[in-house]
């Protein structure tokens, strides 16, 4: 049977539809009980991703395939890990409504979807399905005005994107005539020349993916969201969701539209160089870390699409383990930031970690390992994936890429150092930090720990990605 | 004169246009932003009934019903945090989103 393909999709919305109804019954709180059952139901769904056969299901709307494999492994881990750093945040800022879960495990549905898509349609609708949770997602807080302002304002600009997504999927449905991407690839192949309005349509499809993954020219609301929304939620925004927007992004220009390389690579260079050179001087002057944060995860995609833009295998690896070392150590920075608190307050200036090296020596020491990894100072794994990108775009003969991607990083480098400089040697102020829930020590720890122990043991990994980077070069 | 496939890609590509503006160059109000939204999707859709007729192929016309669902979400979820920003400042004036900055 076909549709057994889209078990783990399937079983993940049964799985939210019943937490939903479980959740409304009890007249107490079950923010907690309810955010350990949507934990639970996405590992059963990565375990059932890792079950999978390989194959196009449901009219070709739906592939799953090595590619769709990894991807959706490393978003379920993402998301599982963003849903435990909300743990205390939520019950001591009071959001521990739980709504909060629930939206979290359709907004991983709707990754899900994106990653699998295999037509404009589904990937209309799992864009879609990713967008509506994160939107309220933004305003939770919603008693507090500048997460109601981050809500509309990630709202407004996230609906105009998936207008320009949508205009272009409906030039290329008119002037190619499907929108399965099969028939799309195979339509490209056949023809000589391509039609100028799926050109067009290409670029307002680009245009839609750039701003769901904050790539400069679409950057702008990045950010302000990331600052206004509840941290725990910034470091949701910042992890999973860019994994499943990334893969399908690669899925969509390497898939349909691969003949159409000599259209849109350009685009792409230009694209990845902006967003490493925004990435790196803009986030110079910021004293807010989640400000600082958001340019940070920008220029980390500038990386990640040097990796799309030299279009090879060796490239599209180097996207992949890109991708996967980024989402740990954002994941462990963002913990360290939702640990940050000061007399039962939440602070987010760079300030506010002064002297953390003497008064919590192991958050310092985590939230270091994490700054150095994503300055990309070896042996740890932020070197070894802007390593494989540089790696790819030499190998192609992209020198200008890896020059200015070298280049950025050692401007990076200065922001990521300071922070690493006031924690061990600022004064610290008179009350020294809260020490860290247990459930953000243990995020911490494995991460840190994945970002430390890569060196070792790298080859499972760069394995795997090179099976998916075949499966999707196919 | 008869009303070919172009007429229509024209009317879709003024409301686009349009919807675009709307968005950008609006500084009253936040619900005419929501409107403009309405009106690229609808630009959309008519784009997508136009080819599905022209091309003789129903999948644009059920893409046109996937975006009409969509966006009947999208504009509950749109209003939803119009009203919570409306009671945390009070107006729901573009001038005055812009605490945050930097």
């Amino acid at each position: 049977m076909a549709w057994t393909l889209a078990l783990p999709e399937l079983v993940l919305a049964l799985c939210g539809l019943a937490i939903l109804l479980i959740g409304v019954l009890p007249k107490r709180d079950t923010f907690f009980p309810m955010a350990m059952a949507v934990t639970g139901s996405l590992l059963l769904a990565a375990v059932l991703v890792l079950g999978q056969q390989e194959g196009v299901a449901l009219n070709g709307l739906y592939v799953a395939d090595s590619f769709s494999s990894f991807m959706k492994v490393l978003a379920l881990i993402g998301a599982a890990l963003g849903l435990l750093l909300a743990l205390d945040y939520n019950t001591r800022e009071r959001l521990n409504r739980f709504e909060y879960p629930v939206l979290v495990l359709f907004a991983t549905l709707g990754m899900m979807v994106m990653i699998s898509a295999n037509d404009l349609m589904s990937v209309y609708l799992g864009l879609e399905l990713l967008s509506l949770p994160l939107y309220v997602m933004a305003a939770f807080d919603r008693d507090a005005g500048r997460s109601a302002e981050a809500g509309l304002k990630y709202f407004v600009l996230g609906a105009l994107a998936s207008g320009l997504l949508l205009y272009g999927a409906s030039l290329v449905y008119g002037f190619a005539g499907t929108t399965n991407f099969d028939r799309l690839a195979a339509a490209f192949a056949a023809q000589e020349g391509v039609s100028p309005g799926v050109v067009v349509g290409l670029v307002f499809v680009m245009a839609g993916l750039a701003f769901k993954i904050s790539a400069v020219p679409f950057h702008m609301w990045t950010p302000d969201v990331y600052e206004g929304a509840p941290t725990p939620v910034t470091a949701f925004f910042a992890a999973a969701p860019k994994v499943a927007a990334l893969a399908l992004l690669a899925r969509v220009l390497l898939g349909p539209f691969a003949d159409l390389a000599a259209q849109w690579q350009q685009v792409v260079v230009l694209i990845s160089i902006a967003s490493m050179l925004l990435g790196a001087f803009a986030a110079i002057g910021q004293r807010n870390l989640k400000r600082l944060m958001a340019y940070s995860s920008i220029g980390h995609v500038g990386y990640a699409l040097m990796g799309l833009a030299v279009v090879s295998d060796v490239g599209l690896r180097g996207l992949i383990v890109y991708i996967a070392i980024y989402v740990f150590m954002n994941i462990g920075a963002f913990a360290v930031l939702v640990a940050m608190r000061r007399s039962g307050r939440a602070v987010e200036q760079v300030e506010d970690l002064a002297g953390l090296g003497r008064t919590d020596p192991a958050m310092a020491l985590w939230m270091a390992v994490f700054m150095f990894s994503m300055a990309g100072i070896p042996p740890l794994a932020g070197f070894f994936g802007k390593l494989y990108v540089f790696l790819a775009a030499v190998q192609g003969g992209y020198w200008t890429l890896a020059v200015i991607g070298v280049l950025t990083s050692v401007v990076a480098a200065y922001y990521y150092l300071r922070i690493v400089k006031v924690m061990y040697f600022d004064q610290p102020p008179e009350a020294a930090l809260e020490r860290a829930p247990p459930s953000l020590s243990v995020v911490m720890a494995t991460t840190g720990l994945f970002n430390l122990a890569f060196c070792l043991f790298p080859a499972p990994m760069l394995a795997a990605a090179g099976i998916a980077a075949a499966a999707l070069l196919g | 004169m008869v009303i070919g496939l172009a007429h229509y890609l024209i009317v879709a590509a003024i409301l686009l246009v349009l919807g675009i503006f709307g968005i950008f160059l609006n500084r009253k109000n936040v619900i005419v932003i929501l409107m403009s939204i309405e009106l690229i999707l609808l630009s959309v859709n008519l784009n997508l009934v136009a080819f599905s007729a022209w091309l003789n192929d129903l999948a644009g016309q059920v893409f046109a019903m996937f975006v009409l669902t969509v966006a009947a979400a999208e504009a509950a979820i749109g209003l939803a945090i119009v009203v919570i920003y409306f009671r945390n400042r009070g107006s729901i004036e573009v001038e005055g989103i812009s605490t945050l900055r930097g």
